[in-house]
């Protein structure tokens, strides 16, 4: 059977869509890249939305993003199940489109914050997180200035509730996230997103110190084939 | 012809790091009395018509669609004359 074909999309200023389909292709997927102006999936079986700095984060983070004509068919297609995946500022995209609750405001410390981080994978039952153990924590990097997640008081409780917290920060909170939240799911565990890069931990020589990143690519290309 | 002034703040609730920063720095260049300070974004729309009943709504929708996200801002609108 043919390869599963994950879409990684690039708008303006993006920065990691090469180490993005650079991941993908080493878990044995296709990588497709999907151009921000243009209406069109290709028929892809999952998004990745990779890090870097849209539109120069006018605005707010992700706030033009989230009007570019390949998000008029990745929205609802995302809503329909499609497997999507945010990183950093995929993640503040994400949320400023909607397809996660809550949003993602300037750290608390204001400074950027460039660390190997310790992450616990909370849920292990998502599309892109299915490969790791709940509870197990991993090590990812993270470079970001507007991380911190912030949710009412409401949508925190109901995420904490119905298990979407898919991963907290371990040994210090880089950016004041509420919760120690590092990532977040969907309710149907289709999106997720996450403020650490996956895409930069998948091989030995640049992945120090770990390559904890992989399970993402793995899990979705385990789910896609099975499906 | 008109000017629609868009403020947008962050919520109550919301951490403002940058305004805090803003309010630790004032005493040190001799400001006192100040409590608190809060940073926000304001937008000057120029209208090519007259700032009415139907403009000001596309004002309004333009706040909740682009320039506030009201999952973490507010945003008041005024005319200014």
């Amino acid at each position: 059977m043919s390869a599963a074909r994950v879409g990684v999309v690039t708008f303006p200023g993006t920065l990691d869509d090469q180490d993005a389909a650079r991941a993908v292709r080493l878990a044995g997927a296709e990588a497709v890249p999907l151009w921000h102006a243009e209406r069109d999936l290709k028929g892809v079986d999952a998004v990745f939305l990779p890090g870097g700095f849209s539109y120069g984060d006018y605005l707010r983070c992700g706030a033009i993003s989230r009007f570019a004509p390949l998000m008029e068919e990745l929205v609802p297609a995302a809503r329909d199940g499609l497997p999507v995946l945010g990183t950093c500022n995929g993640f503040q995209i994400l949320c400023e489109a909607h397809l996660l609750p809550g949003a993602l405001t300037r750290n608390q410390g204001l400074h950027y914050v460039c660390r190997d981080q310790r992450v616990q994978v909370v849920n292990a039952d998502t599309a892109w997180t299915a490969e790791y153990e709940t509870g197990q924590e991993i090590v990812l990097p993270v470079k970001h200035g507007e991380g911190r997640y912030v949710a009412d008081a409401r949508t925190l409780e109901a995420l904490e509730s119905e298990g979407r917290v898919v991963f907290r920060y371990l040994g210090g909170n880089p950016n004041g996230s509420l919760n120690d939240i590092a990532g977040i799911t969907s309710e149907a565990g289709n999106v997720v997103g996450l403020m650490p890069h996956p895409e930069h931990a998948v091989e030995e020589l640049t992945g120090a110190p770990s390559v904890d990143g992989r399970g993402f690519f793995t899990s979705i290309l385990k789910k896609l084939v099975n499906a | 012809m008109a000017r629609v002034i868009v403020d947008v703040m962050l919520k109550p609730e919301i951490l403002d790091p940058q305004g805090q920063a803003i309010a630790r720095a004032l005493p040190r260049l001799g400001f006192s009395g100040v409590s608190d300070v809060r940073q926000g974004k304001r937008f000057e729309v120029e209208l090519d018509g007259p700032a009415d009943e139907a403009a000001l709504s596309d004002v309004r929708k333009m706040a909740e669609t682009l320039l506030a996200n009201t999952v973490i801002e507010d945003f008041t609108i005024h005319v200014e004359s």
